[in-house]
């Protein structure tokens, strides 16, 4: 049955609401026959009606509105009494008024206002990773206002719990490593060389560089998810309010955590890529244990190591200040927790392959 | 016609070895405005979480829309759930979605409606808790009362048979609490709702209220049950009348 059927006699378009007038569409028929016909009144009869939802409050409101636009006279009858009370209520809330959004600005503006944003973040990401050096420094002539099980919490995320995963990793890289130089080296039949190789390649770079990738992911991106939460939950805005410097309270553990731990990680990478290395040496190229150990600490030099070791320190301090700062910088919503997330990550291994650029750089010049 | 919604036979609530509530019974009726009373911590949030099905009770059932929810299966209840709906403490919004994409949600979901139909909907249900006009906005940008109003139109949004609120005036000032009472009222009045309400202002107890349970910490039971309005003129016990006059006796 239909549970609403309209009839039109002479410019009056008569309509009966009948039955269970329940989870009904809109009928679609009748805006053409507004368009098609001369109406001049609407009457709606609630008669025959039995039970009713929210729908039907659309459809009246629905002709309401017609009728307003279209100056129509609109008369309703034998409506059930919510009903009518109902539509009174929706129609006293005065509509608040949005504030004009402003006109999309012409190329030349959008590109300057693209410029002065990035220009605010530079400045913005500058000061933040200064005054966060500058806390961290101090932190060991100064008490500073953070708690010591935060700190010892940070260092079991960033330590023990980082363990397996990069070993694992580094293990694998080393054995890359060796394979793919063995295949060269072999040409001369210089394979023995692929001791060397792995040596000097994971102590000087690729240690730290694994490892930096592997804590990005993983800590630099729990750090800007737990501090995003904060942010989301007002817990930073609670801190800020009770006169605790963030910086020393949430950051501070968090780097130096990081700070601590990155050499160490990075050295046990070294050891695990290395041993990698002997692995395919030994089994797969015919190399003697001996023979590999011999050549690999000729290889092994003490400035390789320092230069590899001072690369993780300069992760740590990225990887740590990049998760805490966008973090920090996170708004009020579940979704932005999740960019604050991917920018850390994402932010944390671009700026740590331009530490790698520079510092290579100025190695160079000065001939280490 | 006055037939139970919710019928709670044996019903014992808590956390494990931590009873809160031992062997309640008590019924709501349909129409009816049911307050859920107690001192802070006494399990009122619990017991709302039972009915809802978010935590499972200890001990005992209940009926809920005529259907037994510990007994039926898992679509059965999410049927059910449908059929009700809840306003959290701070709105539960979703924060990523605008106010009108919010009560979409459930309308797209649950019902057959064409998007212009919905669209008209979600205008309504805003206009009914006053929100007209803030469609496009989203949580964050609007206050804690509005973010209330805001979920109770997303928990009316399917014409539920039951709203569920927990503390709906907590957090509100005077005006907008009582004018929070008022549409509890109006909806409860024309849209034929029942509405099960958890609530320490005394206020709006008075004013809304047409059915009660008291829940007592220490004896872990409903010490009192009935109209708020009896229930201070005629006062089962001390705690109870303590509670309804603010301590004064
Ligand atoms: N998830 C949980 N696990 C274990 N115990 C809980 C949990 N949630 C609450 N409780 C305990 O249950 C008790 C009752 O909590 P509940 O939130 O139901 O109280 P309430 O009556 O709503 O109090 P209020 O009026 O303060 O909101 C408290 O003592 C609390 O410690
Ligand atoms: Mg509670």
């Amino acid at each position: 049955m239909e549970m609403l059927s309209y009839k039109l006699t002479q410019n009056t378009l008569d309509i009966v609401l009948s039955g269970n007038y329940v989870l009904q569409n809109l009928p679609d028929s009748l805006p053409e026959m507004f368009l098609q016909n001369k109406i001049s009144e609407i009457h709606i009869d609630g008669a025959f009606l039995k039970t009713w939802d929210s729908s039907l409050l659309v459809a009246l409101t629905y002709f309401k509105e017609i009728a307003k636009k279209q100056n129509l006279h609109i008369t309703f009858a034998n409506l059930p009494t919510g009903v009518q009370k109902l539509l009174e209520l929706s129609e006293a809330s005065a509509p608040h008024l949005r504030h004009s959004i402003a006109p999309r600005a012409d190329f030349l503006t959008r590109f300057g206002d693209f410029g002065v944003d990035i220009f605010r973040r530079i400045i913005k990401g500058t000061r933040f990773t200064f005054d966060n050096l500058k806390t961290f420094f101090c932190s060991f002539f100064k008490t500073m206002s953070t708690r010591r099980v935060d700190f010892l919490f940070a260092l079991d995320t960033c330590g023990p719990s980082a363990l397996p995963i990069v070993l694992l990793i580094s293990f694998m890289v080393g054995l890359i490593l060796a394979f793919v130089g063995a295949v060269q080296l072999q040409t001369f039949g210089a394979q023995v060389y692929v001791a060397s190789l792995v040596t000097i390649g994971m102590t000087r770079i690729m240690g730290a560089i694994m490892v930096g990738i592997i804590m990005a992911g993983r800590t630099g991106a729990s750090f800007a998810a737990t501090i995003g939460t904060m942010q989301v939950n007002e817990e930073i805005d609670a801190l800020r309010t009770m006169g605790i410097p963030v910086n020393q309270f949430l950051v501070l553990p968090r780097l130096k955590a990081l700070v601590l731990t990155m050499p160490i990680l990075t050295m046990l990478a070294d050891f695990a890529g290395i041993f990698g290395g002997a692995f395919v040496a030994v089994l797969a190229l015919d190399i003697p244990l001996s023979e590999f150990i011999r050549y690999a600490v000729n290889a092994w030099k003490l400035k390789h190591f320092f230069v590899g070791i001072f690369h993780a320190l300069v992760f740590g301090f990225i990887i740590a200040l990049s998760g805490c700062y966008f973090g920090i910088e996170c708004s009020r919503s579940a979704d932005s927790v999740g960019k604050s997330t991917t920018n850390a990550v994402v932010y944390g291994i671009v700026w740590m392959i331009v530490a790698t650029g520079l510092i290579t750089l100025v190695l160079q010049r000065l001939g280490i | 016609m006055m037939t139970n919604v919710i019928k709670a036979k044996n019903l014992s609530v808590g956390y494990g070895t931590n009873v809160l509530l031992k062997n309640a019974d008590f019924e709501v009726k349909s129409g009816d405005i049911f307050i859920i009373m107690g001192g802070s911590g006494c399990g009122k949030s619990t017991l709302l979480k039972v009915l809802t099905g978010l935590v499972e009770p200890l001990d005992g059932s209940f009926d809920l829309l005529g259907a037994d929810f510990l007994q039926i299966n898992e679509s059965e209840r999410q049927e059910l759930c449908r059929k009700t709906g809840i306003l959290y403490q701070g709105g539960a919004l979703f924060s990523s979605m605008t106010l009108a994409e919010n009560i979409a949600m459930p309308l797209t979901q649950y019902s057959s409606y064409s998007q212009k139909t919905i669209d008209e909907l979600v205008g309504l249900k805003l206009a009914l808790v006053g929100l007209r006009g803030y469609e496009n906005y989203y949580p964050s940008e609007i206050s804690g009362g509005m973010k209330k109003r805001a979920g109770l139109a997303r928990a009316l949004a399917l014409d539920p048979q039951i709203v569920y609120f927990d503390e709906p005036s907590a957090g509100l000032d005077p005006v907008s609490s009582a004018r929070l009472d008022e549409l509890m009222l109006e909806i409860n009045e024309n849209l034929k709702t029942t509405l099960v309400v958890v609530t320490h202002e005394l206020q709006s107890i008075f004013a809304i209220g047409t059915n009660s349970i008291y829940l007592d910490a220490s004896t872990k039971t409903i010490t009192a049950k009935g109209n708020p309005k009896e229930l201070l003129t005629n006062p089962p016990n001390e705690r109870v009348a303590e509670f309804l006059t603010r301590g004064k006796k």
